[in-house]
């Protein structure tokens, strides 16, 4: 297990510095930031954009009990028993969450819905779900960000908005990096931006495309047809996706041209009409577009760990998210297995929430359902979520206060480096110790 | 591990580095290693197993096979449809529920090689940036002891030191790669041609002294000078080398050539079988075995060690660190197909693809492995694989056994292929039969000795106590597919098929000494261009489940 702390964090009344420590607060996942930690409080965040410097500054940790059972502060212990006696005696338990955790949490987590013959889903379920599912139709073409640094020359981003949810994603990766075969960086690089709205992002662009909404799919396949050179409709290229063809077709001609290029995509694509289908479509193209020059996909991920959720959950099940064991083996089945059905659905008869808020995001009968069962909630901050939860844990934020492993957007593992400790358990630990009781009332000796 | 003191008596052992041929022997075990029988007999013992009639083996090694890790998760994730029909993996007191198809979840891979008596795998083709993963999956997986090739073959600055003639910084930085990465040894994916794709439309290189674009070196160049530092070094296995042009008509060409740009220095070939074939142009009709001219140079070098690569017919997923090979057998198939990049390292091609026996290219690579494993002529010197799951699942091993065990049997699925297969190979003028001494020569003693792995493939004193017991049956598929014991590190842990405990299992790498003034040199290379920090790229030992580091040849 690589929990592993491999400098000291700070402890109370120290000045430190942690060097090379990783962001967890996107899926850029930046392990590249130095921070300064004094009386456990970091003062600084050194290369860390707007939302880095908000998620390691604005930490406090929770002046609260580490665990509540029914909303009263209770032994640790006594919520651990409590926790494993509600996740064995349910029929049909569900774990969920996970995408703010390190995976040798998730580890824990997947074993725990083993254990009980439980159903495990993760954040995914709800961002890139129908990206994970587009890719068991077409597969995908694609890349470290590394090489998206050294040699895109073309960049286009769709329904994607990184100068808000990624800030960092120009200037380390995408746009401005001077790469191996991109001397002058910026200048090297064409940039194009597809979306319903002008977004900030779209400031950086070269291209803009505002296309109608909810017309992505149409959208694709336009580029799909202009990159096999097949005749279209100008009349109905323009009236279904609010576009010239000539503009499209500037923009296939452009990409042909490119040496390298990549789009990134983001929930503007996967959570718009069309779902799956336009992430499918979006992979086909990059794989049509391989037959004249090199290009890639890579969905943009926003949680620092839901990269990790997806493979820890695919390595142990074969599955990537909504995946059930109630028959003692796994099956997965989106849209009937994904945490948003099994509770808006009434079937869920117990729960354990990681690092996630439903209450706050999942719809109403969602939310209602989840009010009517006993749950676990397990998180770093008070939320709806564990508010309503019949034990609550407050646990260490990972990458913080706890070490651990975390997978970036591009599946590259990063380690963490805490910069000081919290009073509270880890999530890590607080699974552990749920896990070691579920075994022993289910009999589990492995 | 267990302290158990356990005597297997009256077994028919077979334990080739030992010249131990089929004797009558009892063996002893304890503190979960093989011990010499004790003076005193009647020394207490934990367990006594009575192998009376049955035939005792060194557990299996598989030293090529694609088990863990970024190109191996992708596929999990990618071929639900596989998994859903694939056998069920239940989960039971001691063991956790998978999932099967051509690439099983990581619990399922240990039980069910535990199951065919395998305990000790090497996963083929890590890119060093996700070795981290590699070892997380590796702690996932039970009842084997693991370990990984690291693929440098289009590292960028493996080349720019080929370019530079700078053997020494070359030499540094392998030894410096496998001890960040938690290694085993260095893996060469058809070296240079896989940086060509990254940069170029379905590029590749197309021989031995094919230019590498911009870093203007050849493969033949990468390989002498790679297999120069792996020699100098002492590693315990040699380079492991997937050749240029995999699975290409007229390749053995290239195939011939790599053994020669080796010049007498020590080198694995692996998955040969896919680096024999004649014809040209692409054209199937002149598709045809060049195992003869192979197997001749093999058996007159004694520095070349091979492992075959068998196809099977049926459905599985190919998966390689050889990127423009994935996008290849995508158009040929099209099927679903993921391809991979990593940053100044490697690439990656996954598709679906289905072997059939109507197939006169698909029957001629099952054929042509099959000639690897019967001309050969040093057992010790080829190595059973499937290079799973490329070729087929390393649940065909027993399978495979019967085709090298049983002449008719053999001829007999040679009769349902397509017919022009015995024209273009010789299979059908093989005689040859394996004896159980060459099956565990190939299957256990070989690999071990061309790993270097002293403690494994025999059952001498000191030797790891991993051990299969089988019940010997004519039909030899049946024998190998259930071990009636199988014994990891002294613990009896599969019996009849049945899983008693599922140990994690050692993690072993290497820790080649190097020169760490080079490091300066990697360091400033390492921060002009990769995506992550210098100090978060080596693994962290913590990651390794017992490690254990396996010594430099002396």
């Amino acid at each position: 297990m690589a929990i592993v702390e491999s400098e000291a964090p700070a402890s109370a009344g120290d000045l430190k510095i942690i060097k090379d420590a990783t962001c967890t607060f996107c899926g850029c996942v930046c392990d590249d930031i130095d921070l300064t930690v004094e009386n456990n409080h970091i003062t600084k965040a050194l290369r860390a954009c707007v939302l880095g410097k908000a998620w390691f500054l604005n930490h406090e940790i929770e002046d609260k009990p580490s665990c509540l059972v029914e909303g009263k502060p209770a032994a640790l212990a006594e919520g651990y028993d409590r926790a494993a006696q509600i996740l064995s005696a349910g029929k049909y338990p569900i774990v969920y969450g996970l995408s703010d955790s390190p995976c040798e949490a998730q580890r824990v987590a997947v074993s725990i819905a083993d254990w009980i013959d439980g159903t495990i889903d993760t954040t995914t379920s709800v961002c890139h779900g129908p990206s994970g599912m587009a890719f068991q139709g077409v597969g995908e073409v694609t890349c470290t960000l590394g090489e998206v640094a050294n040699r895109g020359d073309f960049i286009m981003f769709w329904g994607s908005n990184p100068a808000e949810s990624h800030p960092r994603h120009f200037t380390k990766y995408s746009l401005m990096p001077k790469g191996m075969f991109l001397p002058n960086g910026r200048k090297d690089r064409t940039c194009a931006i597809v979306d319903v709205r002008k977004t900030k992002s779209a400031r950086a662009a070269d291209i803009f495309l505002q296309i109608k909404p909810r017309k992505d799919f149409e959208a694709l396949w336009t580029l799909r047809a202009l990159a096999r050179d097949i005749e279209l409709d100008p009349k109905l290229v323009q009236q279904e996706t609010g576009i010239e063809l000539a503009v499209w077709q500037d923009l296939m001609d452009r990409m042909k041209a490119a040496k390298f290029g990549v789009i990134f995509f983001g929930m503007g694509l996967t959570m718009t009409r069309g779902k799956h289908a336009n992430s499918e479509a979006l992979l086909a193209l990059t794989r049509d577009m391989n037959a004249h020059t090199r290009f890639v996909a890579k969905p943009n991920r926003g949680h620092g760990n839901v990269t990790g959720a997806d493979n820890v959950v695919a390595w142990r099940t074969g599955y990537p998210f909504g995946v059930n064991h109630n028959r003692g083996y796994p099956r997965f089945n989106p849209g009937e297995y994904t945490t948003s059905d099994t509770l808006a659905n009434g079937e869920a008869d117990s729960g354990m929430m990681i690092a996630c808020d439903p209450m706050a995001n999942f719809s109403q009968p969602a939310r209602e359902h989840l009010a009517s069962i006993p749950y676990i909630a397990l998180d770093a901050k008070e939320t709806p979520t564990t508010r309503a939860a019949t034990v609550a844990f407050t646990v260490a934020t990972y990458g913080i206060n706890t070490g651990g492993t975390v997978y970036r957007m591009d599946d590259v593992p990063i380690p963490l480096r805490p910069a000081f400790e919290s009073p509270h358990p880890s999530d890590f630990e607080v699974l552990t110790q749920i896990e070691k009781r579920i075994k022993v009332i289910r009999g589990v000796r492995g | 591990m267990t302290s158990d003191r356990i005597k297997i008596y009256h077994g028919t052992v077979y334990d080739p580095s030992n010249g131990i041929d089929g004797e009558v022997r009892d063996l002893w075990i304890e503190g979960g290693k093989i011990v010499e029988a004790p003076s005193d007999p009647s020394v207490p013992v934990n367990r006594t197993i009575d192998a009376s009639d049955m035939v005792v083996m060194p557990g299996g090694i598989d030293m090529h096979c694609h088990i863990a890790g970024p190109k191996v998760n992708v596929a999990r994730k990618m071929r639900p449809e596989e998994n859903r029909k694939g056998e069920r993996i239940e989960r039971t007191a001691i063991t956790h529920s998978g999932t099967m198809g051509s690439v099983p979840s990581t619990f399922a891979t240990g039980y069910k090689y535990a199951g065919l008596g395998y305990t000790t795998a090497f996963d083929a083709a890590i890119p060093p940036l996700a070795a981290r993963h590699a070892h997380e999956e590796f702690e996932d997986t039970p009842c084997l002891d693991k370990g990984f090739y690291v693929l440098m073959g289009n590292n960028h600055y493996v080349m720019k030191s080929v370019k530079d003639n700078e053997p020494q910084k070359l030499k540094a930085f392998v030894a410096w790669l496998l001890n960040s990465s938690k290694g085993f040894a260095p893996k060469l994916v058809n070296p240079g041609g896989v940086e060509v794709w990254k940069h170029k439309q379905a590029g590749n290189v197309h021989g031995l002294d094919s230019l590498v674009d911009h870093f203007g070196v050849t493969p033949r160049q990468i390989i002498s000078q790679v297999a120069q530092a792996a020699e100098e070094l002492r590693l315990p296995h040699s380079v492991h080398i997937h050749c240029n042009n995999l699975g290409m008509p007229g390749n053995w060409e290239t195939t011939l050539e790599t053994m020669k740009s080796l010049e007498g220095r020590r080198g694995h070939i692996t998955h040969i079988q896919f680096h024999s074939y004649g014809g040209g142009d692409g054209d199937e009709n002149t598709f045809n075995s060049k195992v003869i001219p192979l197997v001749d140079y093999v058996n007159s070098h004694p520095n070349i060690t091979v492992d075959v690569g068998q196809v099977l017919f049926g459905e599985t997923t190919s998966m390689t660190g050889d990127g423009p090979l994935g996008y290849y057998l995508s158009n040929v198939y099209g099927g679903k197909w993921f391809s991979g990049d990593t940053e100044m390292e490697s690439g990656c091609g996954i598709t679906p693809i289905k072997y059939k026996n109507k197939s006169l290219v698909h029957a001629l690579q099952w054929a042509i492995g099959l000639e690897w494993y019967l001309l050969v002529e040093d057992p010790w010197r080829v190595v059973m694989s499937t290079d799973h799951p490329n070729g087929g699942s390393f649940m065909a091993y027993p399978q495979i056994i019967r085709y090298l065990m049983d002449r008719t049997y053999r001829q007999d699925v040679l009769k349902t292929c397509h017919p022009l297969v015995v024209k273009r190979s010789t299979l059908a003028d093989i005689e040859r039969e394996y004896t159980l001494r060459e099956i565990a020569i190939i299957t256990r003693a070989g690999p071990a000795k061309i790993l270097g792995l002293k403690n494994k493939g025999h059952l001498g004193p000191g030797a790891d106590a991993d051990i299969t017991i089988y019940s010997p049956h004519e039909n030899k598929e049946i024998m190998f597919e259930m071990p009636r014991l199988v014994i990891k590190a002294g613990q009896v842990i599969v019996e009849d098929g049945e899983m008693r405990h599922a140990p994690i299992g050692k993690t072993l790498h290497v820790q080649p000494a190097y020169d760490v003034e080079f490091e300066t040199d990697i360091q400033a290379w390492f921060e002009k261009y990769y995506s992550i920090r210098w100090r978060n790229y080596p693994v962290d030992p913590s990651y390794m489940h017992a490690p254990e580091a396996v010594p430099m040849r002396s």
